[in-house]
């Protein structure tokens, strides 16, 4: 306890630039992947294959490789020069974004063909089709799979401590210059993200009740 | 599937999807041209940092240092099943603390990044006198955590064969041992092993955790390599070398995991629904 209480501005710190990471990334991961998984059964052939070639590069590339491009190598580009933390968002989301899209996916492939054939009756354009009627159905259909992708995310984000930003997975290492006990900094850490992980858990169970669509 | 969302394009829509087509492939290729001329202008295509390629010894570092990764993802697999096998058998054991047990095991350890765990082994144990090589760390990491996993899959594969296949085994008078070995396990793991598979990609990506605790692996050695002023610090020729690996390696497994998907689909032997649709999603993610 003694660790807890006398760091716990470092801790403090350091789960909150956590939840940032985790917001900004996911809110941009939840965009993009939409986006893709919709590219991805779009009636253009060559938006198909765009949507397929990045999840398969993507989901098979490691998130700390993504991580080591956007901070070691990226720089050397000299495009725009962007910080740690943005980095670490933008490796994030554009790895995540990959699965949210097979999520999402799925999702469109779980609303009867019923509902697009109506809507292409009553003269629906493709895109009208697919954010009026498709999209709201499929989002509620994979709602606990998103959530899990999204604890999932949260997770990783532990990588970008490995990449200079300060947030939950870095205490060990400022604490260790203060002599801390770092079984015991770390044990408290893994306390935190079980914390976390158990309020999303929740939070998927009650999303599920409260929008699931009873088929 | 997908084809309901759209009719076959007619006259005017084929010339629409035409217009899009070229919209797409010209903007795909207006960012790799962005890609390509930047590397081209930071000096990253010419040739004496693409140098290093040329020297053996490099090469066979390259080679041992890929070796190290599949090492790792070698121990960290096999290990990662046993204890799998394990926690799963525990989850569906009939004595109540056997089952709480190994469900804490496995929800713990699913719940904590695994980087925080790989962290907890090189740099907490250390402080209980235990110290262990990254090697080691990596492969506990990874055994604990896609170990759990792993656990939720098989324990989901079981539960998802139709209930008749137990109890027709017990009613011919096996014993829950033997009702599992011969009948459950061998339907269930047919239905698994391509969610097994996606398992140890996620495995396999993950064994690059081990450049944070410098493990000498594939990445940790691209670092190095990339930062050597001898050879024009190659560090963007390097990632792109490395990259590639990662995901030829990865590709080749995943495109096993889905050959093993589509031959499970056309088999007649199949039973039961196609293993634990669901939970490969989160899980894939790592």
């Amino acid at each position: 306890m003694n660790v807890l209480t006398a760091n716990s501005g470092v801790f403090v710190d350091g789960f909150v630039t956590t939840l940032q990471l985790f917001g900004l990334a996911a809110v941009g991961s939840l965009l993009l992947g939409t986006l893709l998984g919709v590219l991805r059964v779009s009636p253009v052939p060559v938006c198909r294959a765009i949507g397929t070639g990045y999840v398969t590069v993507f989901r098979n590339t490691p998130l700390t490789l993504v991580f080591f491009f956007f901070v070691f190598a990226y720089p050397l580009l000299d495009i725009v020069a962007i910080s740690y933390f943005t980095a670490a968002v933008v490796a994030l989301t554009v790895y995540t974004s990959a699965f949210v899209c097979e999520v999402v996916r799925s999702g469109i492939n779980t609303v009867p063909a019923g509902q697009a054939e109506a809507c292409r009756a009553l003269g629906l354009s493709f895109g009208q089709l697919v954010t009026a009627v498709v999209l709201p159905q499929a989002m509620r259909a994979v709602l606990p799979p998103l959530v899990s992708t999204l604890i999932a995310l949260l997770k990783n984000t532990t990588i970008a401590a490995g990449f200079s930003v300060a947030e939950a997975g870095a205490v060990r290492s400022i604490l260790s210059e203060r002599g801390e006990n770092q079984l015991v900094v770390l044990a408290w850490v893994a306390l935190g993200f079980v914390i976390i992980v158990l309020l999303l858990t929740l939070l998927q169970r009650l999303l599920e009740k409260h929008w699931s669509v009873a088929r | 599937m997908t084809n309901a969302l759209f009719d076959a394009p007619g006259p005017k829509a084929r010339v629409r999807h035409g217009v899009y087509s070229v919209v797409a492939v010209l903007a795909v290729a207006a960012v790799l041209a962005f890609v390509g001329y930047r590397l081209d202008v930071t000096g990253q295509l010419d040739g004496n940092v693409w140098n290093w390629l040329q020297y053996p010894r490099i090469r066979q570092d390259l080679l041992a240092a890929l070796g190290a990764t599949l090492r790792a993802f070698a121990a960290g697999a096999v290990l990662a099943l046993l204890f799998g096998a394990v926690f799963a058998a525990g989850r569906l054991s009939d004595h109540a603390v056997v089952r709480g047990v190994a469900t804490f095991v496995v929800e713990l350890f699913r719940a904590i990044p695994l980087l925080i765990l790989i962290f907890f082994f090189y740099y907490g144990l250390p402080a209980a006198h235990v110290e262990m090589s990254p090697f080691t760390a990596v492969v506990a990491g990874l055994t604990l955590y896609n170990g759990s996993v792993l656990a939720e899959v098989f324990r989901a594969g079981i539960l998802a064969l139709p209930r008749g296949q137990g109890e027709a085994a017990y009613a011919l008078g096996m014993r829950k041992t033997q009702t599992t070995r011969f009948v459950l396990l061998p339907q269930a793991l047919r239905s698994m092993l391509p969610t097994i598979i996606s398992q140890l990609v996620v495995l396999l990506k993950d064994t690059a955790l081990g450049f944070l605790i410098t493990y000498n692996e594939l990445l940790y050695y691209a670092r190095y390599l990339g930062a050597q002023p001898v050879l024009h610090r190659p560090l963007i020729p390097v990632t792109i070398v490395v990259a590639a690996m990662y995901i030829a390696l990865n590709l080749l497994l995943s495109l096993l995991a889905t050959y093993l998907e589509r031959r499970n689909r056309r088999s007649s032997k199949h039973i039961g629904p196609p293993a634990v649709g669901l939970i490969t999603v989160p899980s894939e993610l790592g």
